[in-house]
């Protein structure tokens, strides 16, 4: 675990420059020292909740961010993975490192269910289609009841163990989070700067270009919302057994609005911005918990406060460097521009 | 040997024939230029030829395969590259990506090089890298590479999407109106670039409107009409040819 860690560790750092790495260092030294720090378990669970996010929130970007598709049902991802897990260690008293895996992939096989016949569809059609995915799942995990006990919930998941050794300590679920988080940071830090991440960003920019470009655009959307729902899935199962209770009212539509916020919030196309909207988003409601009634007004003003003063997010256009503002004039350049060879 | 070969194509859009029973040869290693009056069906002929729209009649060939019908994706891939006649280039994302993204088609990586970075998956980013650079260089805009592609001067980003094309390693390329909305300047420098491919042996079909740049450039030159096909031949010809005078100025009364 400690190698793995580390190796995934050094594969980031060495893909930012000095300065970032210094940066991004230090917010991994208080992250691992949190917990020690501040001995509270309070302070515990509200970091645990916002790894959560973290992960469901990079799941969608992928999708929103990346791929320019609108999601509006993404806790039907997060709700799947969840009872997919709680079920097989409950019913089939399956092992939850093999839960775990199964719920990402559960809820990546409906990725692929949701994305084959809606593919084609665009912007308004897809985010209504998409809405409507995510209701129809609750609805099932709601009438269910055979499997899901519908609104009486799943109680008593059970915490994962590991050599025999109970891990349900509050310390563990933390740090297993956090690796999580790594683990999907890096995976989507790869997929953005590979051949992959490019065709999705084609797609996002001009699809007709992008089809033209060879890239086949429905295939590609697909391989997108599977691999964003595998991350809401393994997001949903760590949920169902850290909280050890669900249901369905834990996956309803506030919950995809409440992701999306996140990804718009922080950035779509960035990384440190999806995170920071994920963690502001998730801490915002508890230091409004004073003020519960003007809660949601407060939460609302952000996205709209976001949406009017800088629509690209907090931290959405700050990423790529070298990046002047004026265009370049043609013939400006230092040598002639069609140059006979 | 002809390289593609349109054969008796038509497509409708309703009631309207916008392409009608339309055939052309082209030869491997020709610039071929497609004219006509605004509305001729030049910009339809494109489309169906890069699979956009689906034919309605007839059969298309690349190299002596049917590639009528095909998806887009599948056309691109069997080596016909193209621009679009209002810019179309991927705005937010950096000059080297347009081009990189141009030569998706030559690659195979897919979810398991992305997130692995296997020793295939390195070596496929490092060519593409390397050649996206390459094309980018050839064509004076490697000192834009880190630029978004929507910064671009207009010039620059008519001459970014043909090297976008390029990047696709094609066997056709299809460039629609190229000179569009260019300064005499401009015009002429694109002109020295497609020469410069045409010399590497790349077979190129333009629409253009500036006849200048058409009968300079191109070795045979099809006007279009009304959907259909009014006459074919060497650019000396054609400036001569009755149909075509009267189809751009009309007839004499």
């Amino acid at each position: 675990m400690m190698n793995m860690s580390k190796s995934l560790l050094t594969s980031i750092l060495r893909r930012i420059d000095e300065k970032e790495k210094s940066l991004y260092l230090s917010l991994l030294i208080a992250v691992a020292i949190l917990p020690l720090v501040w001995q509270s378990d309070y302070v515990l669970r509200i970091a645990t909740l916002c790894g959560i996010y973290i992960v469901l929130a990079l799941g969608l970007n992928l999708v929103t961010g990346y791929a320019g598709q609108m999601c509006l049902g993404w806790a039907a991802f997060y709700g799947i993975g969840a009872y997919t897990s709680a079920l097989l260690v409950m019913r089939l008293h399956a092992s939850f490192w093999l839960a775990l895996p199964a719920a990402g992939l559960m809820a990546a096989f409906f990725g692929l269910l949701l994305g084959i016949p809606t593919m084609r569809l665009k912007n308004t059609y897809l985010a209504i289609t998409t809405l409507g995915f995510g209701e129809i799942v609750r609805l099932i995990l709601l009438n269910w009841t055979d499997l899901t006990r519908g609104s009486m919930g799943l109680p008593g998941i059970p915490s994962p163990s590991f050599l025999g050794i109970d891990l349900e300590g509050k310390l563990f679920y933390y740090y297993f989070i956090v690796v999580l988080v790594i683990v999907t940071l890096v995976t989507m830090a790869r997929i953005v700067d590979s051949r992959l991440g490019r065709a999705l960003q084609a797609i996002r920019e001009d699809e007709l270009a992008a089809k033209s470009m060879g890239i086949d655009t429905t295939r590609y959307k697909i391989i997108a919302f599977a691999i964003g729902a595998f991350f809401a899935g393994i997001a949903g199962s760590f949920f169902a057994h850290y909280s050890a209770y669900i249901d369905p009212h834990n996956f309803a539509f506030g919950e995809s609005i409440a992701v999306l916020s996140m990804v718009i919030l922080g950035g779509m196309r960035s990384l440190p911005g999806v995170v920071f909207g994920a963690v502001v988003l998730t801490l915002l409601p508890e230091v409004l918990r004073e003020a519960a009634e003007y809660r949601m007004i407060v939460f609302g003003g952000i996205l709209m406060l976001t949406m009017l003063l800088r629509p690209q997010g907090i931290f959405g256009g700050v990423q790529r460097k070298k990046v002047s503002q004026t265009p370049v004039a043609v013939g400006q350049g230092k040598q002639p521009l069609y140059q006979n060879r | 040997m002809s390289l593609l070969n349109i054969d008796r194509v038509t497509k409708r859009f309703g009631g309207l024939i916008a392409v009608d029973n339309f055939s052309a040869r082209i030869d491997e290693g020709t610039i071929t230029g497609l004219i006509g009056p605004n509305g001729a069906g030049k910009t339809t002929v494109f489309n169906l030829l890069t699979g956009i729209y689906p034919v309605d009649e007839g059969d298309i060939f690349l190299d002596n395969q049917a590639i009528t019908n095909q998806a887009p994706h599948r056309i691109a891939a069997a080596g016909v590259a193209r621009t679009f006649q209002n810019i179309r280039l991927f705005k937010e994302l950096s000059v080297l990506d347009n081009v990189r993204i141009g030569a998706h088609s030559r690659g195979r990586a897919g979810i398991f090089g992305a997130i692995f970075r296997n020793g295939a998956a390195r070596r496929e980013e490092a060519t593409i890298h390397a050649k996206a650079l390459q094309l980018l260089q050839e064509a004076g805009l490697a000192e834009y590479s880190s630029e978004l592609a929507g910064n671009l001067s207009y010039g620059l980003q008519r001459k970014l999407e043909i090297v976008r094309a390029l990047a696709g390693e094609p066997r056709l390329l299809i460039l629609d109106e190229p000179a569009a909305g260019m300064n005499p300047r401009e015009t002429e420098e694109l002109m020295a670039f497609v020469r410069r491919l045409h010399d590497r042996g790349l077979t190129i079909l333009l629409i253009e409107h500036d006849m200048k740049l058409v009968m300079s450039l191109c070795q045979r030159v099809i006007v279009m009409d009304h959907g259909q096909k009014i006459a074919e031949g060497p650019p000396e010809e054609i400036r001569t040819n009755r149909a075509v005078v009267e189809a751009y100025l009309g007839k004499e009364a």
